[in-house]
């Protein structure tokens, strides 16, 4: 492959699961999984060619139209981009097979039957994500950000049930709110640097307390996005109450991509302005979110609203990373820098995989016990083994046990506070793996536990159990190859000092 | 020294967007914080259209007014959605607002 086929297929990343959700709907019911998991597969392979076109040609600029900034929109492909890229293509296959498997048996269908809308939604939502890893330009991202919000609120509500529609209204509303803000921030950075590209943002970004005010509304509006403490009241009802395959889509992946904003802005455009305080601040916040989440996960009696809180507390994993890579000109060079990024970005994948796999698990729990109560789901061990064996590696890697993605991920950034001397965050770290082993056991124990409690199961299909298992290895997997995927990360983007490998590897 | 309009109007975006953001997390009945919602991106239009205003040499900045038209376009969907899920929750259980007893 040249590199000049790389421009036609960053466009292909956006257009193929566009054109994907409009042949979807345009078409009659019966036709829309097929044509969805057939779109969804093309996605996979754009976004692989994309992943190892970069890996060859290094990073790559896409000007639309011909138009070169300040006028023209650019997209931008580099290592942080295809491996966002490819998590979300990669949650996206097993979901999708789960999807189809699990309305075609009519789960999840109200009064009225609208889940075969799931595939354009899920479609556009997807064209969303992937636009707004590729996008360089703050206006296209704005947008890309309501597409993504507005798709996810749609499949949000899917089930039409009032829970659904109740957290939903909420969750749009702050959606609203946080995009507004961000758009309040790039009317301000347009006013005062005069451009949207974010590589002239970024040459323009001086001292000017217009600026300061634009970069903190840009930064709390994707915050209230990513749902970071105290941002988050509006995650929890909203990702439990949707359909099981949607959880899945919102918890895993639609928290990710404006998680992925704040990272880009932090490191490439407001890196000269954003001082130690304000990334202390921020790591603050995700320490509090990690004990939170964690802490109200514990205290949930119904299946999903543990999962859910879960995704609260993991969240704050990733805000640890800001406070570490922002430090003085003398330690500019330090080698914690590359461990504190790589572990950020392998806790966002690692929860991406376990996530996606514990909301599916827990969606056949529901389906074959008929409760979404947690002492429901009880002597389930010998029943339905192979769900219950996903749901432990899932958990295992969200604890953050040896060999997982999520112990590579916890691994480095606990290397990097020590390194740093920021050994304050290494007690959070410690204390929110604990939590969430408190949580993951906490259903373990009783899946394996025999019980005169037990009732009969209603049979749940083969193949949704295979897709949480199949997400579930993926997130062990990603820790025994996690040299692969930090050479993918490293092209193109700062932080890239190739890390001493040692602990890296289990 | 006399402010000119544009710069009145920039200034006025301040207000409007924290009189939205109050409204929308202060007021429990959808429709309310539908308006405040609004009236947020209402403040975030009205300080674009004021940037157009400044004087570029050959008149208004196109850029601004490109995008306050794409953001009117997604307000508008977005309150259409917004308004459709209020109705629904009411339809079906009687309640217009957050926190409210069936």
């Amino acid at each position: 492959m040249t590199a000049a086929a790389l421009s036609p297929l960053m466009a292909a990343a956006v257009a193929v699961p566009t054109a994907g959700a409009l042949a979807a709907f345009l078409l009659p019911n019966r036709w829309r999984a097929a044509v969805g998991l057939g779109f969804s597969v093309l996605t996979l392979l754009a976004t692989f060619a994309l992943a190892a076109g970069v890996t060859l040609h290094g990073p790559q600029d896409l000007f639309l139209g011909g138009w070169a900034p300040p006028l023209g929109i650019r997209l931008h492909l580099d290592g942080l981009a295809a491996v966002f890229l490819a998590m979300t293509a990669l949650v996206a296959i097993p979901v999708g097979i789960y999807a189809r498997t699990f309305f075609a048996a009519g789960e999840g269908s109200g009064s009225t039957d609208q889940t075969h809308l799931f595939w354009p939604l899920w479609l556009i939502l997807w064209a969303g994500m992937n636009g707004v890893y590729l996008s360089a330009d703050l206006f296209n991202l704005y947008v890309m950000i309501e597409v993504t919000g507005i798709s996810a609120v749609a499949l949000a509500v899917l089930s039409g049930k009032v829970p659904a529609l109740t957290a939903g209204l909420r969750y749009l509303l702050a959606a609203l709110v946080g995009s507004l803000s961000y758009l309040m921030g790039v009317a301000l950075m347009y006013g005062t640097a005069g451009a949207l590209d974010l590589a002239l943002v970024a040459e323009a970004m001086d001292r000017q307390w217009t600026l300061r005010v634009a970069m903190g509304l840009l930064l709390v509006g994707l915050m209230v996005k990513t749902a970071l403490f105290p941002l988050h009241f509006w995650l929890p009802a909203a990702h439990s109450a949707a359909l099981p395959p949607v959880s899945a889509i919102l918890s895993a992946l639609v928290v990710k991509a404006t998680f992925y904003l704040i990272l880009r802005f932090w490191v490439e455009v407001f890196e000269g302005s954003v001082t130690i305080a304000a990334s202390q601040a921020m790591g603050g916040l995700g320490a509090a979110a990690i004990l939170w989440g964690s802490y109200q996960a514990l205290r949930q009696e119904r299946l999903k609203l543990i999962v859910a809180h879960s995704t609260v507390g993991q969240l704050g994993f990733l805000f640890l990373l800001l406070p570490l890579i922002t430090v003085d000109a003398t330690a500019a060079e330090a080698p914690w820098l590359a461990w504190a990024w790589h572990g950020g970005i392998y806790q966002a994948l690692a929860h991406a995989f376990a996530k996606a796999s514990l909301f599916l698990a827990v969606g056949i729990f529901v389906i074959a016990v008929g409760s979404d109560d947690r002492r429901a789901s009880v002597d389930l061990v010998g029943r339905l083994p192979m769900t219950t064996f996903a749901f432990g590696l899932a958990g295992m890697s969200l604890i953050g046990l040896p060999p997982s993605g999520g112990f590579v991920a916890k691994w480095m950034l606990l290397k990097a506070t020590f390194a740093s001397g920021q050994w304050w965050w290494a007690p959070v770290i410690v204390a929110g793996s604990f939590l969430t082993a408190g949580y993951v056991f906490g259903i373990l124990r009783q899946a394996f536990a025999p019980s005169e409690r037990r009732q009969p199961l209603r049979q749940v299909p083969k193949t949704l159990e295979i897709c949480a298992l199949a997400l579930a290895v993926l997130a062990i997997l990603i820790g025994f190859r996690s040299e692969e995927v930090l050479t993918l990360l490293d092209i193109g983007v700062p932080f890239a000092e190739p890390a001493p490998p040692e602990g890296s590897e289990p | 020294m006399t402010a000119e309009a544009h710069e009145i109007y920039a200034l006025l975006a301040a207000p409007l967007f924290a009189v939205g953001l109050v409204g929308v997390f202060a007021c429990r009945h959808f429709l309310k914080k539908i308006i405040a919602a609004k009236i947020l991106g209402a403040s975030a239009f009205l300080l674009l259209i004021a940037l157009a205003a400044r004087d570029h040499g050959e008149g208004p900045d196109p850029v601004p007014h490109a995008m306050v038209i794409t953001g009117i376009v997604v307000a508008v969907s977005a309150a259409a959605f917004a308004l459709t899920l209020a109705r629904r929750i009411w339809q079906e259980t009687g309640q217009s607002g957050f926190g409210e007893k069936p």
